[in-house]
């Protein structure tokens, strides 16, 4: 690898990489992501080699393993160049027709083409497809591109172009000065102004400064910053250095959660290989800047993620938050101005200076500016990644981009932020997203992780799960987070196991209050969001849980009972096959029926009973009808004669 | 060191840049209730029974006086329809745990705090860090510490260090709002005199 | 225990004791768990209290203070995958297993977890055995996954 002394050499290196390189050949590149891993990607990526290597191709065909693109719902990704075709669900036997018919004929295979669902029309273009197009992917977009393993890759796009251009082009105060101007605020959740920061840690007088990227992404439901760490380390890393030289810092760290190896190892990586290059060390590109980086791991606690747990994270300590002031930008890491930002607000860095503050203003909305990764999970078609404007509407990224709710079901609610967040419900859709509009409706952006959730799922139970996350999570120093979301998630409990009593909402309500105002950090201090969001909307499903002891989403177990409509129960014995704890009697022309007593709840039975049937009943807040007589369960065809026999008999 | 005046409940006080609100509140006559608050230790923040009210750049904060650092022009009020709520819910949770307690029975008073509130826990230790702060700080022998976090979180004796110092010592024993740690520490040195040469770390 | 391996692993480290995460993590990685005389090992080369790194490796739930079993299984508990299942999925797993979250059976076979989110979201919900993941399970699926390993 060559060491690059200057801003010359840089481009020299890059118009040779380039050189080497011809656009119009053919490529294809795969999703290496841990999603698109997990359904099977190495296999794909081993079948195109393979392929490939078996028609002679191996000269003209590039194959690589890419960052994550987004599209995770339907992995494995395969983008076929030039063209830019867009294969989705690909498999190892879908590998030599694409070879076949793509790379040598340059004919489309139709049936691995995105279909859209109301028009049935097929996208062709990685660029065509609805989910795609809607988006403004400035950031993620460059992940099918780069193979995160091979720096050549981020250098071809123009990488640390934008970090020479800090170096030589500008000052410290510059560059400090631009991103204040971009008006960039942190990605992570706080959505603090980025340049703001920056300029306080610049200007805490000191010799000794760090800066930090936050790769602690802990939310559960969002994985924006394990996709760009994946994908394209360099990116973070460039904003990183960038960074530290407008700020003074001569060492940096990356945290990133142990939770995520292979980003733990293509960080590792990047940092290697742009130690090589020179871009990291010292005397960077001949600047005179030195910055050495190190990877830390976090060891499963959701509160590092706080600045202040981070950094004693970083000393070697439990990570129990410290209160602020003092702010890390005056006294950080062991005393000394410390600069941590996310991993998203890190990759907006080079784009900003390279492209300009003005540029990035051009995005987003008055107060919130730029575009925003959110993680699109749960009940929702296209769940992935989705990268748009602040202030594109909730609604366009559920149904424009995310495609709605599938299986017919209905909308309910997005929660957003994380367990600090809270749920918005149908008649906020309209909202445009940015960090000040989805406080007003009572959640918040939060990392960006946006959970869709639908008739099937229980807001009380939602608020219980988090309080249950929070309660592992907490550090447990102060004690209106650690007794406050204890005994809210009794109280929760209780409430989803039909022990709600009246005057436990007003209580879950006071509680929340003096946790929300006397917690030590954030964690505490949010703790009670989730409960609140979902009283603030679904007041009656708490109520309905209390006093009628019903769960109106059939989902809280202990309040559901399963039952079998003698009716219309066919006979059909699946259910009684695939019942969990042996709780369904019956036989083939015998009316299946349900022992209350050894039914665990599992709703197994509702999933397989046949639509011709629909047999079974989910009752909550109401009793199981009675047995029928015995006589009247047999035989079900001549079931109808029976009934009338035994109604004249009467 | 330069001064700085505020305004707590009113009054007029002058402090030294650096100190504690509540440390200023006490040179001025004002106290504020504490339990995780000792003079010989660093001001731990844990209780938050000395949360008061801060007005300060347009903003009105809620913060514990114990670790927030005075500062010009500020004002400050150390009760309130909002502070006395909290401070009462605050007592009820520790309650559940030590009502017997003389520093959280008078808190109860004060607060019309009532010790039924919440369901009775099986542990008597608030976790106020008293007894941790005091061996680490003061003694420099760490013979006791915290352990895991959140609601799980306990207080722990190192055997074989407590083995060793803590019979002479017991000067963190008064320290304890609750008197949890006088039955800890007996429990921990019959359990230890009876356990394996492995001596285990005994979670009380 | 390989007192050597630790000393290693500490000595690469410089002994520092800001790297006592890191160390922990390298010896839970190398041994799956961390035994006491390990602890004091590490509490003696750095010149950290006992309780400090007593109250470290409680606090962060990489660590295990007691041995786990040869397949560690980790079920996501995530949001998204608590919306798409999970908890199914770990009912299952449970009974199979025989043992709840934090234990291992006593075969030492498998040790089962939950995890607060693994960053597989679409594709909840989502088992991790052996560091290998598992996505869009069902609870029947993961029965049949369970048989694989012995």
């Amino acid at each position: 690898m060559p060491l690059i002394n200057s801003p010359a050499e840089l481009e020299q290196h890059r118009r040779e990489i380039l050189a080497k390189r011809d656009p119009r050949k053919p490529s294809v590149s795969v999703c290496a992501g841990a999603g698109c891993l997990a359904t099977g990607a190495e296999k794909v990526i081993a079948a195109f080699n393979a392929e490939i290597a078996k028609q002679g191709l191996n000269a003209e065909v590039t194959t690589k393993g890419t960052g994550c693109p987004g599209f995770c719902e339907r992995g494995p990704v395969v983008v076929v160049g030039p063209e830019e075709i867009c294969y989705l669900q690909v498999t190892p036997k879908d590998v030599p027709e694409i070879v076949a018919k793509t790379l040598k004929e340059k004919k489309v295979v139709e049936r691995l083409l995105y279909v859209d669902a109301a028009t049935k029309e097929k996208a062709v273009r990685e660029a065509d497809i609805p989910f795609y197009r809607n988006q403004e992917r400035n950031i993620i977009g460059n992940n099918i591109k780069i193979d995160p393993k091979c720096i050549d890759d981020y250098l071809a796009l123009g990488g640390y172009s934008a970090l020479a251009k800090a170096l030589f082009g500008m000052t410290p105060e510059q560059v400090v000065e631009e991103v204040k101007k971009s008006k960039l605020r942190g990605r992570g959740g706080g959505g603090f102004p980025t340049g703001v920061k920056w300029e306080a840690a610049r200007s805490t007088p000191g010799e000794t400064k760090y800066v930090i990227v936050n790769a602690d992404e802990g939310d559960p439901g969002a994985f924006m910053d394990r996709a760009v760490l994946e994908g394209n380390p360099h990116s973070i890393l460039e904003g990183l250095i960038i960074g530290a030289y407008a700020i003074g810092a001569h060492e940096g760290y990356v945290y990133v959660r142990q939770e995520y190896p292979l980003a733990l190892k293509n960080v590792s990586l990047a940092i290697k290989q742009a130690g090589e290059h020179g871009f990291l060390g010292k005397n960077i590109l001949g600047s005179g800047f030195d910055l050495t980086v190190k990877v830390h791991r976090g060891a499963g606690a959701f509160v590092c993620g706080e600045e202040t747990a981070l950094i004693l994270s970083l000393e070697g300590r439990p990570g129990e938050p410290k209160p602020r002031p003092p702010y890390p930008a005056a006294k950080g890491l062991w005393g000394r101005p410390t600069n941590i930002n996310n991993v998203e607000t890190w990759a907006n860095v080079p784009l900003i200076i390279n492209k300009g503050a003005d540029w990035f203003t051009g995005f987003g909305t008055e107060k919130s500016k730029g575009t925003k990764i959110f993680s699109l999970v749960g009940k929702i078609k296209n769940t992935g990644l989705v990268e748009v404007p602040m202030g594109v509407t909730l609604r366009d990224i559920v149904y424009k981009i995310g495609d709605g709710i599938p299986r017919g079901k209905k909308f309910k609610a997005v929660q957003t932020g994380g367990p600090a967040g809270g749920c918005i419900p149908e008649e906020h859709l309209d909202i445009a997203v940015d960090f000040d509009e989805l406080i007003k409706v009572g959640a918040i952006m939060g990392s960006g992780g946006m959970i869709v959730m639908d008739e099937d799922t229980c807001m009380v139970d939602i608020a219980r799960y988090f309080l249950n996350f929070l309660a592992q999570e907490s550090c447990g120093k102060c004690s209106p987070c650690r007794e406050g979301i204890k005994q809210m998630h009794r109280i929760l409990t209780d409430i989803t196991e039909g022990r709600g009593k009246d005057g436990d909402i007003e209580l879950l309500e006071e509680i929340a209050l003096a946790t929300r105002s006397a917690s030590l950090c954030g964690l505490g201090r949010s703790a009670p969001n989730p409960v609140l969001s979902t009283i603030r909307y679904f007041r009656d499903e708490y109520e309905a849980h209390i006093r009628e002891k019903r769960c109106p989403s059939y989902s809280c177990k202990e309040l559901v009972s399963y039952y079998i409509d003698p009716e219309a129960c066919g006979a059909c014995l699946l259910c009684m096959k695939r019942c969990t704890s042996d709780a369904i009697s019956g036989g083939r022309n015998l009316i299946h029926v349900v022992d209350q007593v050894k039914c665990n709840r599992c709703g197994t039975c509702f999933d397989v009973c046949p639509a011709k049937f629909g047999a079974v009943i989910r009752l909550s807040g109401e009793p199981v009808p009675g047995a029928i007589p015995e006589e009247l369960r047999v035989v079900v065809r001549k079931k109808a004669a029976q009934q009338e026999t035994a109604k004249e008999a009467r | 060191m330069s001064q700085v005046s505020l305004q707590i409940d009113g009054k007029d006080v002058t402090a030294a840049e650096g100190m504690t609100v509540l440390a200023a509140a006490q040179s001025a006559g004002i106290s504020i209730p504490t339990v995780c608050h000792h003079q010989k230790l660093e001001p731990f923040g844990g209780c938050r029974l000395c949360t008061v009210e801060v007005d300060a750049g347009g903003r009105t904060n809620l913060v514990a006086a114990c670790v927030y650092p005075v500062q010009q022009d500020i004002i400050v009020r150390t009760r309130s329809k909002q502070i006395d709520g909290i401070r009462k819910v605050l007592t009820e949770q520790l309650l559940a745990y030590a009502p017997e307690s003389e520093v959280l029975q008078k808190l109860a008073q004060e607060y019309q705090a009532n010790k039924d509130r919440f369901a009775k826990e099986p542990s008597f230790c608030i976790l106020c860090g008293l007894c941790v702060r005091y061996c680490a700080e003061v003694k420099k022998k760490d013979a006791v510490g915290f352990i895991d976090r959140g609601p799980s979180r306990e207080i722990s004796f190192i055997p074989e260090i407590a083995a060793r110092e803590c019979w002479d010592c017991k000067e963190c024993f008064p320290l304890c709002p609750t008197s949890a740690l006088q039955a800890a520490f007996v429990l921990m040195r019959s359990l230890t005199s009876l356990a394996s040469s492995n001596s285990e770390e005994v979670r009380i | 225990m390989d007192t050597a391996k630790i000393e290693r692993i500490i000595d690469k480290h410089h002994c520092e004791a800001s790297a006592l995460i890191e160390i922990l993590l390298d010896i839970q990685n190398e041994l799956h768990w961390l035994p006491r005389e390990a602890l004091e090992l590490v509490a003696g080369k750095l010149q950290v209290p006992v309780s400090r790194i007593q109250h470290t490796a409680t606090f962060y739930k990489a660590f295990s203070l007691v041995p786990k079993g040869r397949h560690e299984i980790h079920i996501c508990m995530g949001t998204a995958c608590h919306v798409r299942g999970a908890p199914r999925v770990l009912e299952v797993v449970e009974n199979l297993t025989g043992i709840q979250p934090g234990e291992t059976d006593a075969e030492m076979k498998f040790s089962l977890d939950t995890v607060n989110c693994l960053g597989c979201c679409a594709l909840g919900p989502v088992m991790e055995i052996d560091a290998q993941h598992l996505g869009k399970l069902a609870p029947a699926m993961a029965a049949d996954l369970l048989k694989n390993y012995d």
